[in-house]
């Protein structure tokens, strides 16, 4: 029986769905040691205890709050405080980050303040005995390590999307916390969050992720990407590397090595050859469609359906059949 | 201006890999090595400060095998002033032990900006810069892709999930260098014979105990064959009702 800790990720005083993807993987760790308690650690301006609830139905056992003005915008340094002195006084048996943009700040710092080992983006984790046992993605994909941590707590940080969050209610204790030293007087400062394309669902919380490539020959052409998202309801937009080097996106929206890694339940390609860099970011979607001209396209190898054909042909009947199908739905 | 920029060895990437004989590493035959990509940005970035500022010194930083002597002159040859490899037969998979190597010959370089590349494309933590700043307990900024320094003070953008944050820091400071920050320059005929003239230290990593090992490596599990489902538009009805009853995704 052991004790886990969770992060609770937010943004602009909302909860991010990888705080509910980490509940739940720290409450699943907590039930395979016999029953621990998880706890989750819930930062923000006042009035971010309105959230716990959400916590609170994923599993948490206690939700702790800390609210100050100083956490109205991201506060790596004090954020990190904060964590690292509730962990070092709670004797947990692991601490689960979100391998997101800001877990991927926040983690390291706090496991280089309690002196502990980090695995970063795993795509699974697990005791084993003593141990924490975790998958990692390495060189591009092409190879999985298991990774042992030894020590207390072990820290890891979940790629967003590899586990999906479980409703598991309970009553959700709320502990208020006073923040540790003066948030406001931190080194590193937000001064601004600028939202891009709000109207859009980001890459890392769709369910279903259409891209594209250099297939589809101009930046114009990716209203038909675009279609063919919104025909699936609630879908990212995402592109290949070639695509955003030609400014037809935002570097933002780039999937790949050196762009964002990604693991919705389907992820369609469209005009895009799979080249390594860009199946390093998509490799691991669940089911993986490709429509592209080239029957001998890498993309093919990696996808479960393929339909070889002119993009500017099989898109837009792609779009009505699947406008169709929900409709009939 | 004093610049570290800390570099990392990696296997180019497009080859297939193996599994070592101990089946908890890379096997090594035949693979060839570079400069980490974003530790190429972290390098111009480094070097474009040290032209800004007009005067300056760029130290380029590498833990890894006798063989990473080779990038680090790679770096020189693009214009730093001079290297340092902390000599360490293997990598370890333990970013932490790792950051505390490269922050105890950090600590008294007197440096203003320690830069990293956002993430190794062959480990992908994406730790080991935050973790050298709160060892070093310095202000820290990650994989940033805009960056203005001026009177002691940085201004970077870094990149969210659907968003950008600016922020604010006071040097001197570690920064992760994102893509999107710069291309990185080519070494020149003239930096490469500059380079072999500059100093180059080589010294053992202060390594300390591993908290994180590798217990086991494998091959990502085959996706099994992909099925062609048909030729142009006429498969896509086909596709769909895949979607629907086998995929279960529509």
């Amino acid at each position: 029986m052991a004790n886990m800790f969770a992060f609770a990720e937010t943004r602009g005083g909302e909860l991010r769905k990888t705080a509910l993807e980490c509940v739940t993987a720290a409450r699943q760790l907590a039930d395979a040691s016999g029953g621990g308690e998880v706890h989750a650690l819930l930062v923000g301006a006042s009035g971010i205890a309105a959230k716990a609830e959400q916590l609170a139905q994923h599993g948490a056992d206690v939700v702790i709050v800390v609210e100050h003005a100083g956490f109205a915008q991201y506060n790596p340094e004090a954020t990190a405080t904060v964590a690292a002195e509730r962990l070092k006084g709670g004797a947990y048996r692991a601490a689960v980050f979100s391998a997101s943009a800001q877990g991927r700040d926040l983690a390291p710092r706090i496991a280089a303040k309690l002196g502990v080992g980090l695995v970063s983006d795993a795509t699974s984790v697990a005791m084993e005995g003593d141990a924490l046992v975790a998958q990692h993605p390495m060189n591009t994909g092409k190879l999985i390590a298991t990774l042992t941590l030894t020590g207390s707590p072990a820290m890891v940080a979940l790629r967003p999307g590899a586990i999906a969050p479980a409703a598991k209610p309970g009553a959700g204790r709320v502990e208020q916390a006073p923040p540790v030293g003066d948030p406001s007087a931190a080194r590193v400062v937000v001064t601004e969050l600028r939202v891009g394309n709000t109207s859009r669902i980001d890459l890392g919380e769709a369910r279903v992720i259409v891209s594209g490539g250099r297939g589809l020959k101009a930046a114009e052409n990716f209203k038909l990407v675009e279609e063919l998202a919104d025909a699936f309801g609630n879908a990212a937009v995402g592109a290949t590397r070639a695509v955003t080097d030609d400014g037809w996106r935002p570097h933002t929206d780039q999937i790949g090595q050196t762009g964002r890694v990604v693991s919705p339940d389907l992820y369609v390609a469209v005009g895009i050859s799979g080249a390594i860099q860009h199946l390093a970011g998509m490799r691991t979607s669940k089911t993986i469609v490709a429509i592209n001209k080239d029957k001998d396209a890498p993309i093919f190898k990696i996808a479960d359906y393929g339909i070889v054909g002119d993009v500017f042909d099989v898109v837009p009947a792609l779009t009505a059949a699947v406008r169709e199908a929900r409709k009939a739905q | 201006m004093k610049i570290a920029v800390c570099i990392k060895r990696v296997p180019v990437m497009e080859v297939r890999f193996a599994v070592g004989k101990d089946g908890a590493s890379v096997d090594e035959t035949g693979l060839k090595y570079d400069i980490n990509d974003f530790d190429l940005w972290a390098i111009e970035a480094g070097l474009q400060l040290k032209e800004k500022a007009g005067t300056g010194e760029v130290t380029v930083i590498s833990l890894g095998p006798d063989a990473a002597q080779e990038q680090i002159r790679k770096a020189i040859s693009m214009g730093a002033d001079r290297g340092v490899l902390l000599k360490a037969d293997r990598i370890p998979a333990d970013g932490f032990a790792i950051a505390q190597a490269l922050a105890a010959e950090l600590k008294d370089g007197g440096y203003d900006v320690i830069l990293f590349g956002k993430i190794s494309i062959d480990s992908a933590n994406q730790i080991v810069g935050p973790m050298v700043a709160e060892l070093l307990d310095l202000p820290c900024v990650t994989a940033i892709s805009k960056l203005e320094i001026a009177n002691g003070r940085g201004t970077a953008h870094r990149a969210l999930e659907g968003a950008v944050e600016v922020v604010e820091f006071p040097l001197p400071a570690v920064i992760t260098v994102d893509e999107g920050l710069n291309k990185e320059r080519l070494p020149s005929l003239k930096g490469i014979m500059a380079a072999k003239k500059k100093p180059l230290d080589v010294k053992p990593a202060q390594l300390p105990e591993l908290r994180v090992t590798v217990s086991r490596m494998a091959l990502p599990p085959d996706r099994g064959a992909g099925r062609i489902v048909g030729e142009g538009s006429a498969a896509v009805p086909e596709l769909v009702r895949l979607l629907q009853t086998e995929a279960k995704v529509l």
